[in-house]
């Protein structure tokens, strides 16, 4: 019989060695394969620094430009608070610290648990908001594809269970945890292979950009 | 055998008035977390119980779960209870050895055929009947002769409840635990490495005093002691919330007394009492004397990954894992890249220019 310790205990050791093994190979070769292709050198003279560019438009790119609020302010409201809940909730837990601690072999300062209770609170109602202006909006879901829903189901799972894992609801604490980890390892698996890797991609795409403007000496 | 006393018999033989009784009554009650208003039925049942005859079998053990119950020092509910049950056999404690003792557990057993608690402290190893023997008999042949007649077993310690120590990785000996081998009896595990002596002897008290066992949950535990999450009801707890927490057993925090959680503590998963009922007739209990909890009467904790890994961090060496995944993702990304630049190569070189003239002829 398999008791939930045990079913923690797999979630712990085996099922995590394979999502790290599938997530980092994942990435690192979509990674690479983008790199790997090159760009056609630029032989003009440049009238700028690629780099300045580069690290501007990361940042740049990041303002929401006035016209598109206007038109999408909820969007834009609620994803930047979800994503924003989603970073504090992922690296400055204390929990989640010392697994990057394990892994890296440093550590950083973490918020209390309580602080990250109402952020996540605040990250899991953003989502479904979001999620209810996809659904409601005929335009938006028509664009949406079951991709846009399996991403969606696998970032908020993670959210849901470690909420639940910590307030003890519907399964004792060490099946909770276990079914927490569990989720995130789902996440991690089909994260190289769909479009969670927008969370890399952006900023290469971003820096691309702004490099080729900083070249030409374009102001942005 | 004398004729049976009863538990009120007995304690006024000792010098123990009424008023003892009932207090010993109450406190019953409230570890077993019964309303005040079923102290009288507890005194009744007690005063009328021939005292409940109890046959304690030893198998693979350390012996630190019958060590835990007979070191209380104060009159206290479990000596009280051990004063007042027949303990008819215990391999450890009893003072007959060889035949002698063989003779009087089966003595015991037909005296009491079908009325007798069982008590099992230990491990059963089926590796090998060899492994672990009493008078010749493999712990297995005991056990099953003597479960036959019992009214119900009682699993004291971790490794009678879940195999244990002796069932831990690579399991040499073939551990079991009670469960494993007895399907037809009713049994209650009291989980712990040694269990709380409170909850064993609460465990009797009830089966005593209301001829049922108390109520269980899914591993067997009696929902009184095993209910809380030692995380939920330890007094570090508000450290954890705050996020302030000792980063090893010496330093500052350590000293204030803040969360053991980065040093391993396994609080936050282990279902038992010690944080409430503590140990040594209350004095602490391993949080507060300043080491994480272990886990000690959970299933396999002992393979649940180090003791001094924190309860978030995978047991696996991931970090390694990690390494490779990176190399090879590397390697073929690289690989794909070349592939695709090639082909990119390929489809520019075999362009073919289509004119508008062209895309004209089609369309007609
Ligand atoms: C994308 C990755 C992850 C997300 C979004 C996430 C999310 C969360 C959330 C929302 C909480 C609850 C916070 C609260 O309400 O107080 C939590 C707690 C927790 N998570 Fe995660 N998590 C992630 C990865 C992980 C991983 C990989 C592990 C361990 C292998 C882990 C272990 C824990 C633990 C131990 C807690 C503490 C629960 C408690 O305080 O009782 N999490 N996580
Ligand atoms: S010391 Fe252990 S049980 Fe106590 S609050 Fe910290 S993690 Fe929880």
């Amino acid at each position: 019989m398999m008791t939930s310790i045990d079913f923690l205990s797999w979630v712990r050791g085996p099922v995590f060695i394979m999502a790290t093994a599938i997530f980092v190979f994942g990435i690192s070769l979509r990674l690479l394969e983008i790199v790997s292709l090159r760009r056609k050198p630029d032989y003009s003279a440049p009238r700028g620094s690629r780099m300045v560019g580069g690290m501007r438009t990361l940042f740049s790119r990041s303002m929401y430009d006035k016209s598109t609020f206007q038109r999408s302010a909820f969007t834009i409201v609620a994803g930047y608070i979800f994503h924003l809940g989603l970073f504090i909730v992922t690296f400055l837990s204390v929990p989640h610290i010392l697994l990057f601690r394990e892994l890296f072999g440093f550590d950083w300062f973490g918020l209390p648990t309580i602080l990250i209770d109402a952020v996540t609170v605040i990250t899991l109602l953003a989502m479904l908001v979001l999620l209810i202006h996809r659904l409601k909006n005929p335009v938006r879901r028509f664009l949406s594809t079951f991709e846009n829903y399996v991403v969606w189901t696998v970032t908020f799972l993670p959210l849901l269970t470690g909420y639940m894992a910590y307030h003890h609801s519907v399964f004792p604490y060490p099946l909770m945890l276990g079914l927490h980890i569990l989720s995130v390892e789902i996440l991690m698996v089909v994260f190289p292979f769909t479009q969670l890797m927008h969370t890399f991609t952006l900023f290469m795409a971003r820096w691309h950009t702004g490099a080729n403007a900083g070249h030409r000496g374009i102001q942005v | 055998m004398s004729k049976p006393q009863s538990i009120a018999e007995r304690l006024s033989n000792q010098g123990f008035n009424r008023r003892d009784f009932l207090k010993f009554c109450g406190i019953t009650a409230t570890v077993m977390g019964l309303p005040p208003a079923v102290i009288p039925q507890i005194a009744n049942a007690l005063e009328k119980t021939p005292r409940q005859s109890v046959i304690w079998l030893s198998f693979q053990e350390c012996t630190g779960c019958t060590a835990s119950l007979t070191r209380a020092h104060a009159p206290t509910l479990e000596r009280l209870i051990f004063d007042h049950i027949s303990l008819d056999i215990h391999h450890t404690l009893q003072a007959a050895s060889g035949e002698a003792a063989e003779q009087i557990r089966k003595q015991a057993m037909k005296d009491n055929q079908g009325n007798y608690l069982l008590i099992v402290e230990g491990s059963i190893p089926i590796g090998n009947p060899g492994y672990s023997t009493i008078a010749g008999m493999s712990n297995k042949d005991m056990l099953m002769e003597v479960a036959k007649d019992a009214k119900a077993i009682i699993a004291v310690g971790t490794c009678a409840a879940y195999g244990g120590i002796p069932h831990a990785y690579p399991n040499p000996t073939g551990a079991v635990s009670v469960e494993e081998l007895i399907t037809n009896k009713p049994i209650v595990n009291i989980p712990g490495c040694p269990p709380i002596p409170v909850a064993i002897a609460g465990v009797i008290a009830h089966t005593v005093t209301f001829g049922t066992l108390p109520e269980l949950d899914s591993l067997k535990r009696p929902v009184t002691f095993f209910g809380q999450n030692i995380h939920d009801r330890c007094y570090r707890r508000p450290f954890y919330d705050k996020g302030l927490f000792a980063e090893s057993f010496d330093d500052e925090g350590a000293k204030k007394g803040w969360c053991l959680y980065k040093l391993g503590c396994k609080g936050p998963v282990t279902s038992n009492t010690c944080a409430t009922e503590k140990w040594n007739a209350g004095v602490s209990f391993p949080i507060e004397s300043g080491h994480g909890c272990l886990g000690c009467s959970e299933p396999n904790f002992w393979d649940a990954g180090s003791f001094y890994k924190a309860l978030s961090v995978p047991t696996g060496d991931f970090a390694q894992t990690a390494g490779y995944a990176l190399a090879a993702g590397a390697a073929v990304g690289v690989a794909t890249g070349l592939l695709n630049k090639k082909k990119k190569g390929d489809a520019a070189k075999n362009h073919e220019t289509v004119t508008i003239n062209d895309l004209d002829r089609k369309q007609q």
